[in-house]
């Protein structure tokens, strides 16, 4: 690990001072970056530790009906909040499916949205990058493959973002707060990552300097949260990343799909909202026809990028598995597994 | 540059001057406190062989920068027994076999007691198999490691009805 200067400022203000010069990173639990520094693959000359900073911990209840949930909240804290998990049953089950339960308890809700992707040649220094390194190439093109991205992906880089917590947050319109050196302004989740198009190495709407205070939740979405789940397709069944994974919300009222909200996760360089499966629902019955039209709208414009073309027929079933668990009905209580294609097996068996 | 931090470690307070920022709260136990229970399998957050308690959660202590938990409290196995008394959670694991070669053991029984203290999995063994799948056992111990968490969970759970009837 490449040495660095240490700051833990006591205010916003300062952070953002300190974080603007060229080589700094902000430290918050570091369950990412870490790793990533111990790689080479991230060299930071100084890191800004922001776990101090006050008031970033609260999760707090606003006159709208929203919820506001500071940057330093810890993803289990998060996810064992009564109320957000009452209101907001996909995010917290897209939480527990995330990590391991000490990554959970370390990790916060504004380094969950900035994660890196996993992409090994991304994390192997010995690989040609876009990403990491602009303008060498991406040897994930001719690689092992089958894990990248079918949506929204370019010729300069093929990886995905990782995190599941992503994928409700733009599905139920959260949106992100953000400080820097300009004031405070606010960004869609949906808007917070970037498509990587020639520049892979920009990843996100952020600036130098900015930081990510707050998650606001709006009040709206609470009215989906009788039918809303999250699905997660891994490689294990727990502590891995998605292959692919859905978020999906409904609001059904007499019968008839009211509002439908779906996004996908591990298929592109951000959470992909399907908007036009989202219309393709409103208004219509909640069944398996349905369901299967809107998953074929959503992958319409897909493409595999590599030994991937089965990540497009599963993420359709996924959605249309999502569908039918979000008709269901949220369970009373997040199941042993969450967000596991076994836990519903093993609910219906005898 | 030094960084000077305090920490409570196993009930005792410890003051310790880090001359370089990148030191691990894992690498301070092990090199500098020469609290060698807590082990270093992966040292990237994959494995859960670091695993200790920091101000009562579960951590991996790989992962956690030692200057930026400054003023922590932090368990580790070596402070988890009462003198030859073992915890309720050592004493199952060999009831149960919960290891073989041993390596993941400080990390799979520090990973339990904060299991047990977060209250999320009762006395399931799908919650508590979900609950511990942050620690990897290369021997294979996990049938045994399910049944010594299940067994001391089993204790707490009659003994809250006890309380609550």
């Amino acid at each position: 690990m490449k040495t660095f200067d240490y700051v833990r400022p006591a205010t916003i203000s300062e952070a953002i001072a300190a974080a603007a010069e060229p080589g700094a990173a902000y430290l918050a639990a570091g369950t990412n970056l870490l790793d990533l520094m111990k790689g080479g693959i991230t060299r930071p000359s100084r890191l800004v530790d922001v776990t101090r900073l006050p008031g970033l911990d609260r999760i707090e209840r606003l006159p709208d009906g929203g919820l506001r949930i500071g940057a330093l909240v810890r993803n289990a804290d998060l996810a064992h909040d009564p109320d957000f998990t009452r209101a907001y049953p996909a995010i917290a089950e897209a939480l527990l499916s995330g990590a391991s339960a000490q990554l959970r308890n370390a990790a916060t809700v504004g380094g969950n949205l900035l994660q890196r992707t996993r992409c090994g040649y991304f994390y192997d220094a010995a690989s040609a990058c876009n990403k990491r390194a602009p303008g060498t190439g991406c040897d994930a093109r001719d690689g092992e493959n089958r894990l990248h991205a079918v949506l929204g992906w370019s010729g300069a880089c093929i990886a995905t973002h990782p995190s599941d917590f992503c994928v409700p947050l733009a599905a139920l319109d959260a949106v992100v707060e953000i400080e820097g050196r300009t004031g405070r302004r606010e960004v869609a989740v949906e808007d917070l990552h970037r498509l990587p198009g020639d520049t892979p190495e920009r990843e996100s709407a952020l600036e130098p300097g900015d930081l990510i205070v707050a998650v606001r939740l709006p009040a709206e979405a609470r009215r989906l949260s009788a039918h809303a789940r999250y699905l997660k397709v891994r490689e294990r069944t727990s502590y891995a990343f998605a292959v692919v994974s859905a978020a999906a919300a409904l609001r059904i009222e007499d019968g008839t799909i009211q509002e439908a909200r779906l996004a996908l996760g591990g298929v592109a360089a951000k959470p992909w909202r399907a908007r036009p499966a989202e219309k393709i629902l409103a208004g219509g019955n909640p069944d398996a026809a349905a369901f299967r039209r809107a998953a074929e709208a959503a992958l319409a414009d897909a493409k595999p990028s590599g030994d991937n073309r089965f990540k497009i027929a599963l993420a359709q079933r996924i959605l249309v598995r999502a569908l039918t668990l979000a008709a269901a009905g949220t369970p009373q209580r997040i199941p042993a597994l969450p967000a596991s294609p076994f836990s519903s097996v093993s609910r219906s068996a005898p | 540059m030094a960084f000077p931090i305090s920490l409570t470690v196993n009930g005792v307070r410890r003051d310790v001057e880090l001359g370089d920022p990148r030191v691990t709260l894992l690498d301070l136990l092990r090199e500098r406190l020469h609290l060698t229970g807590t082990k270093k399998g992966c040292d990237r957050g994959q494995c859960g062989a670091c695993t200790v308690l920091v101000d009562g959660r579960r951590i991996n202590s790989c992962l956690a920068l030692a200057v930026s938990h400054d003023g922590a409290d932090v368990l580790t196995i070596e402070g988890v027994a009462r003198g030859d008394q073992l915890h309720p959670v050592q004493a199952a694991f060999i009831a149960h076999d919960g290891f073989q070669c041993g390596f993941c053991t400080p990390g799979q029984i520090m990973s339990a007691i904060g299991l047990m203290q977060e209250g999320q999995a009762g006395d399931d063994p799908e919650r508590i198999r979900e609950g511990m799948s942050g620690n990897l056992c290369r021997c294979g111990a996990y049938a045994g490691v399910t049944d010594a968490v299940l067994e001391v969970q089993k204790g707490l759970v009659a003994a809250d009805r006890r309380r609550s009837a």
